[in-house]
């Protein structure tokens, strides 16, 4: 038998944009190290404005059919994603690992936790109504009723320092009620993330549903922030100063705009995840005979 | 046939009115710091009806400060003792209602009827809501116990200004914030009247302060490092100033702007009814109302019918003096609101809509505007897309609900939407597809202390009322 190892197979990191594995249409990759030793781990897209923006059109096209499924549905799929996740965990523990400078065992509680996200908001895709939601009891003879709904196309800079755990807790609640997503991934750390377009792939969420970007942050988020076609921002990814840019920008269109704050995403998230890509609609009806 | 109606007029002597007012600030009337003062007009007669006092960065200093002063002990306050003060509030403003609805009504222009009959009842109505929820803010859903922001800057509009100040103050105080407050240029005496029923209620000092004043005085406040939180209804405009104002701050922002709402009317829907809820939607409080129904989309085979029976109806109306009873649309509130409505309506015209208006005499002094309707209107029109904020609606018709939802839709609005049908599938399908944050049914211009109130995109973000609109002031 022949001792000689064999020659491994590089993957080709892709962008996730529209249920299809784009290259840059800039042509352009940035090369990605290993956050300990810098060693070199892959050349990663460094997607363009030009990316971005088809990638708002994208995720514009599936909100229509993603907001109007039923949410048992939406919970469903999402719990498909822990399971494709689950089934790949080896792959994200060494993605991480070697994208964050975790120990296997650091790397794996994240992806475990990672797993656990999809769960615990695949199970609020159902409830979240219920308890943000219901009958008001106005002072006359009306049925009044408030329930929230997806406020659209959200874009999202992904945690810089969180490369899989923190873009699952940023992504899952939009996606969770309804809206559509464009992600920005860790700048420094975005292969698990671009691999994870291939769990999404796999996992009966719709084509646009989720477009995720990789590339230099400022400049993915700086036409996202302006887009007339975004209605949300989650800053959480930017730093202060670009924070702050951003959301001057967003001002444009009142873009609903979370602003970055510490995180610990070790942590139970709570709703408010949720809550900041809903949008409240209150119906009126007469009561009479 | 016309009915003649013998004037029914309110009397004004229920309202005293001092020839100048002053600045609240930390339980006192005040001059403001550099002196200056503005009148405040009756848009109905034109009269001066006082001399206001007009706050200035230095004054707006002063307020943040006395409310930073007054939080530490308000929000120790226990949350019953705060409902109480509130009960208080709701409790004189049922006593004082006549007063406060003239005076409204002479400083708006606003008939004496919405003034009594809407305006003040909810008035009350809202401090009494939000007095209950004081001490009861671990219920409301936003953990175990959640803490109030610190001052809440609050700017206000002029079309409702004593119902706006009661939908921003009375959720910020029973959270446990402390407030300072500007109330339009055009209509300050409401809340300056108000700051009055606090001393009566015994509000403790610098907990309510008021500073009528202009937009600078509102951009001040906005900008104020002291101000934790920016409360605004106005324009989409200023709106989206105020956002950029905030960015990269701490300070936790709500904002009601405009709106161009569809009143949308199915070939089924009960015509009478319908008329009614149209005129209601966009002649109530003369159009200046940002959930207004200033675009009606009438189905294409209950078009000629649907108009007839409004024009009919819009006959009727009774343009004139607010304090008379029989008044249905009162005044246009300002000479720069006239100008606006009137320079849009030209563009209608001149765009190549059909412009139609009842017969219907207006007074010589004052500002006025006829209730107008315009048919021909193209969704490419300035007066479809446009807030015109008056009397004006604008005429689409529809073929497929389809056709309504995409209409309806487009617009960079999402403040409010009606539906007239019998088919109670169709509403709920309507309803669903709406971008709106507000859909009436059979109904238009319905609101409650309990009901959540707000907009989709442009028209602004967070929501008053209800149980929601705690949540824009706690530190959640």
């Amino acid at each position: 038998m022949s001792e000689q190892s064999r020659l491994s197979v590089f993957k080709t990191y892709k962008l996730y944009v529209g249920g299809k594995f784009p290259r840059s249409e800039s042509g352009r990759v940035y090369e990605v190290t290993d956050s300990k030793g810098g060693s070199w781990l892959a050349n990663a897209p460094q997607a363009s404005r030009k990316d971005a923006r088809d990638a708002v059109v994208a995720a514009r096209k599936a909100f229509g059919g993603w907001s109007g499924a039923t949410a048992y549905n939406r919970g469903q799929v999402l719990y498909r994603v822990a399971e494709m996740l689950e089934g790949r965990r080896e792959q994200f523990v060494r993605e991480v690992a070697e994208a964050e400078g975790l120990s296997k065992s650091k790397a794996g509680a994240a992806v475990d936790a990672a797993v656990d996200r999809w769960v615990w908001y695949a199970g609020w895709t159902d409830k979240i109504a219920q308890v943000v939601g219901g009958a008001n009891p106005v002072a006359g003879p009306y049925f009044n009723l408030s329930t929230p709904e997806p406020t659209g196309v959200v874009a999202v800079l992904a945690p810089q320092d969180s490369s899989l755990l923190g873009l699952v807790s940023v992504l899952a609640p939009v996606i969770a009620t309804g809206s559509t997503a464009v992600v920005v991934a860790s700048e420094a750390a975005p292969l698990p993330a671009l691999s994870f377009g291939e769990v999404l792939a796999t996992s009966d969420v719709p084509g646009g549903v989720v477009n995720i970007l990789s590339g230099r942050t400022a400049e993915l988020a700086t036409p996202l922030a302006s887009h007339q076609d975004v209605n949300a921002l989650d800053l959480t990814g930017a730093s202060v100063d670009l924070a702050r840019t951003l959301e001057e920008a967003a001002a444009d269109n009142l873009k609903r705009v979370r602003r970055p704050a510490p995180e610990d995403w070790s942590t139970d998230p709570g709703t408010s995840r949720l809550t900041a890509w809903l949008e409240t609609k209150t119906v009126w009806h007469p009561i009479g005979v | 046939m016309a009915f003649e109606y013998a004037p029914a007029p309110e009397s004004r002597s229920v309202v005293d009115l001092a020839p100048s007012y002053g600045l609240f600030i930390d339980g006192e009337f005040t001059d403001a710091a550099d002196g200056t003062v503005f009148k405040s007009v009756s848009p109905s007669t034109e009269e001066v009806l006082a001399e206001v006092a007009r706050a200035g960065e230095a004054d707006v200093d002063r307020a943040v400060k006395a409310a930073r002063k007054a939080f530490t002990s308000w929000s120790a306050l226990p949350g019953a003792e705060r409902g109480k003060y509130l009960f208080r509030i709701a409790r004189i403003v049922q006593e004082r209602s006549r007063e406060l609805a003239v005076l409204e009504s002479l400083d708006n222009g606003k008939p004496i009827r919405e003034t009594r009959d809407v305006d003040l009842p909810l008035v009350a109505a809202h401090f009494f809501y939000y007095a209950g929820w004081a001490d009861k803010l671990s219920y409301a859903g936003y953990g175990p116990d959640p803490k109030p922001l610190g001052v809440a800057g609050q700017v206000i509009p002029w079309n409702f200004p004593l119902l706006m100040l009661a939908w921003k103050i009375a959720p910020a105080l029973a959270a446990g914030n402390t407030v300072v407050l500007k109330p339009a240029e055009t209509t300050p005496l409401s809340a300056l009247f108000f700051a009055d029923v606090c001393r009566q209620a015994g509000l403790p000092r610098g907990v309510v302060n008021i500073l009528p004043g202009y937009g600078d005085a509102g951009a001040a406040l906005v900008a104020h490092e002291g101000v934790d939180k920016v409360a605004f209804t106005g324009s989409t405009e200023v709106g989206k100033a105020i956002a950029r104002t905030v960015a990269g701050t701490d300070k936790k922002v709500t904002l009601e702007l405009g709106g161009k709402a569809a009143n949308i009317v199915f070939d089924d829907a009960p015509i009478d009814q319908a008329v009614e809820g149209i005129v209601n939607g966009i002649f109530f409080n003369q159009g200046h109302v940002c959930c207004a129904g200033s675009r009606l989309l009438v189905q294409e085979s209950v078009q000629d019918e649907v108009l007839d029976a409004l024009k009919r109806r819009m006959a009727t109306l009774r343009v004139g003096d607010p304090l008379d009873k029989n008044t249905d649309i009162g005044a246009i509130n300002s000479p720069e609101q006239l100008a606006r409505i009137t320079a849009l309506a030209e563009a209608g015209e001149a765009e190549g809509a059909q412009r139609w208006a009842p017969a219907c005499e207006l007074p010589s002094a004052g500002y006025w505007f006829a209730p107008t309707l315009f048919t021909g209107v193209t969704q490419a029109h300035r007066i479809a897309r446009e807030e015109i904020f008056g009397p004006v609606l604008s005429v689409l018709t529809f073929r497929t609900p389809a056709e309504a939802v995409e209409k309806a839709n487009n617009t960079p609005y999402g403040l409010s939407a009606g539906i007239w049908t019998e088919k109670g599938s169709r509403i709920l399908s309507m309803a669903n597809k709406l971008k709106a944050g507000v859909v009436w049914a059979n109904t238009f211009n319905k609101f409650d202390p309990t009901s959540p109130f707000g907009g989709y995109k442009e028209s602004g973000y967070g929501r008053e009322g209800g149980r929601h609109g705690l949540e824009g002031y706690l530190d959640v």
